[in-house]
């Protein structure tokens, strides 16, 4: 506590040796600040806070194209709860997030170990090579995955049916029991990337001194592993699996180029409910309030994240 | 060194080799279609009988995709990224600067807001910015992609990252010298944080090439579209026509996978320095 506070002294004299900051120095301080941060401050107010603020004032609100709101307080929230089709969304997108991020993190970090340590041409080409699926975009990836999920002329049932996993041609997309494993199985391919360069970096930084020490110790992989990378790269998990969690929620253009929801709402996520009630049905206020929930959830994810992950640090 | 140990290929090792191999053949292969299927002909791409290897390639596919805007459409994604990431340079490493480095009223607040703004599904804000476009009259304008680009405040938490490497010493020692806070700006923190603006250049110039619900949000009429939103209406519309689709995805994808290629190594830096202390 001690520490912390002297540090922070110390950081608020920023290099002005003792004598400490006067009053009139502070004030200029204060306004050079804002005059720096105010092209920032105009974007991001302007078309971040301002948007938030929005959301959640609509929300509460019957709000539609070319006719005033009506205020209907928790109208919205209430028409939620007794939406089949919003917890059928709401529960596909917890299937989505409960596969996806564990497969995602664990994934990453395997690979991660596997390639931090090769030479320096190699490692980066395996980076790159995760990495390719994001960068190509979204789009690109998932029309390419369409058509090799085609039912006739897709290369997975021929591939399928050529080695004898498959008897007849499977609609993959169009298929209530299979679609959503194929846009999780695309998401996961998406998703990968940035983990694996965060790992590989973590682990990069890991004392080599101390899994030395361990190895000439006689401690088995297994248990170095355990022991001496993962506490510290901890910090790199919680944020992995924080922003993967994010990622997941939000999982909207797989779905809208995909299955657009189909067959019969099996592939519904909130994002794209939101964006199906929003922009195809008009009802902004409807769309608000779901995406108030959203937040609401993955605030709560985050927050659990972080305790959990501080306990395992201790 | 422990090269004893590294060279040795135990069991595990070889697993591994073939896990790895497996991925990469899992991950390439999409791009590999992509790019045969756009020069295979409607005969070969339609058989049942898939064709590895494009035996009688063709460019039709490619004159068919110019018969739309498609220039228009990629000059469209290239300003919307090259604009936003100029934009975002200059106002992130000048926010980043005086959060990291300057002591003024109301930088604790505002700093937990810009986290609490990252921690918040951005797509959530695109109903009400639909409106917010709509009254300030640049809906179906590029600029309503941009502007949300530009405020999003990852880039500042980026830049606040780097500049915190800046020695205070060096700020004081240009203060005595008589420079002002914009010469020292641009003289001592700006060669300074060089290797952060080009890591946010870079990852802006990707976020909001590939932003695609943005993107569909805020663009309607055919002339304003970005090269993304053209294929996925293609696709709506001719959606068995693998052929012109697939040239539609490499068009795409040829320039920003080689942006990509170019600039990995800020790249990776960029993601790395982000993650440091969320």
């Amino acid at each position: 506590m001690a520490t912390s506070t002297a540090k922070k002294t110390a950081k608020f004299a920023g290099g002005h040796s003792s004598l400490g900051i006067s009053r009139a120095q502070a004030k200029r301080d204060t306004i050079s600040a804002y005059l720096f941060l105010l092209p920032f401050l105009i974007v991001f107010i302007g078309f971040v806070v301002i948007p938030m603020v929005m959301c959640l004032w609509t929300s509460f609100f019957d709000s539609t194209m070319a006719r005033d709101d009506i205020f209907i307080g928790f109208g919205n929230y209430t028409k939620m709860f007794s939406d089949p089709i919003f917890w059928k969304s709401l529960s596909n997108t917890f299937v989505i997030v409960l596969v996806a991020v564990p497969t995602v993190t664990a994934f990453s970090l395997w690979v991660a170990s596997a390639i931090y340590r090769m030479k320096g041409a190699a490692c980066s080409f395996f980076r790159c090579i995760f990495y390719l699926p994001v960068v190509t975009g979204t789009v690109a990836v998932t029309v390419v995955w369409k058509w090799m999920f085609n039912n006739y002329y897709g290369i997975i049932n021929y591939v399928a049916k050529g080695t004898g996993i498959i008897q007849n041609n499977i609609n993959w997309l169009g298929n209530e029991k299979t679609a959503l494993w194929c846009i999780i199985l695309i998401l996961f391919t998406t998703s990968i990337g940035q983990p694996i360069v965060l790992y590989v970096s973590a682990l990069g930084n890991v004392d080599n001194s101390l899994i030395e020490a361990a190895e000439v110790d006689g401690a088995t992989r297994m248990q170095t592993f355990w022991k001496i990378m993962w506490p510290q790269v901890t910090p790199t998990t919680l944020y992995i699996l924080v922003i993967t969690t994010i990622n997941s929620f939000q999982c909207f253009a797989l779905i809208q180029l995909l299955t657009s929801g189909s067959p019969n709402h099996s592939t519904d996520t909130i994002m794209y409910y939101i964006y199906y009630q929003a922009f195809k049905l008009y009802q902004y206020g409807y769309g608000n309030a779901m995406g108030v929930i959203l937040a609401i959830i993955i605030a709560i994810l985050s927050a659990i994240q972080f305790k959990v992950a501080g306990k395992g640090n201790n | 060194m422990n090269s004893s140990t590294t060279k040795k290929l135990t069991p595990y090792k070889l697993m591994s080799y073939i896990i790895l191999a497996v991925l990469t053949i899992f991950l390439v292969f999409p791009l590999y279609w992509i790019f045969t299927g756009s020069v295979k002909n409607a005969k070969d791409i339609n058989s049942p009988t898939p064709q590895w290897f494009p035996t009688n390639p063709t460019m039709e596919n490619y004159s068919k995709l110019f018969e739309n805007p498609a220039w228009l459409w990629l000059w469209n994604t290239i300003f919307i990224a090259v604009v936003a990431m100029i934009i975002t340079c200059i106002t992130a490493s000048m926010a980043g600067y005086v959060l990291a480095k300057k002591n003024f009223y109301g930088r604790t607040f505002l700093f937990s807001m810009i986290i609490c703004a990252m921690a918040l599904p951005k797509q959530v804000i695109l109903i009400p910015l639909l409106k917010e476009m709509a009254a300030l009259k640049i809906y179906d304008n590029l600029w309503a992609v941009i502007l949300p680009t530009v405020g999003w405040p990852f880039g500042v938490f980026l830049m606040k990252q780097f500049s915190e490497g800046i020695p205070g010493e060096m700020l004081e020692a240009a203060r005595i010298d008589g420079a002002g806070e914009i010469r020292t700006f641009a003289q001592i923190v700006m060669p300074m944080v060089k290797p952060g603006v080009g890591a946010l250049a870079i990852f802006t110039f990707i976020t909001a090439w590939n932003d695609y619900f943005l993107q569909l949000i805020m663009l309607n009429k055919n002339t304003s579209l970005t090269i993304s939103l053209g294929i996925a209406n293609l696709q709506a519309e001719m959606a068995t026509d693998f052929g012109l689709i697939m040239a539609g995805a490499a068009v795409a994808a040829i320039p920003i996978l080689t942006v990509f290629l170019i600039f990995q190594k800020y790249f990776t830096q960029g993601i790395t320095m982000g993650a440091v202390k969320g």
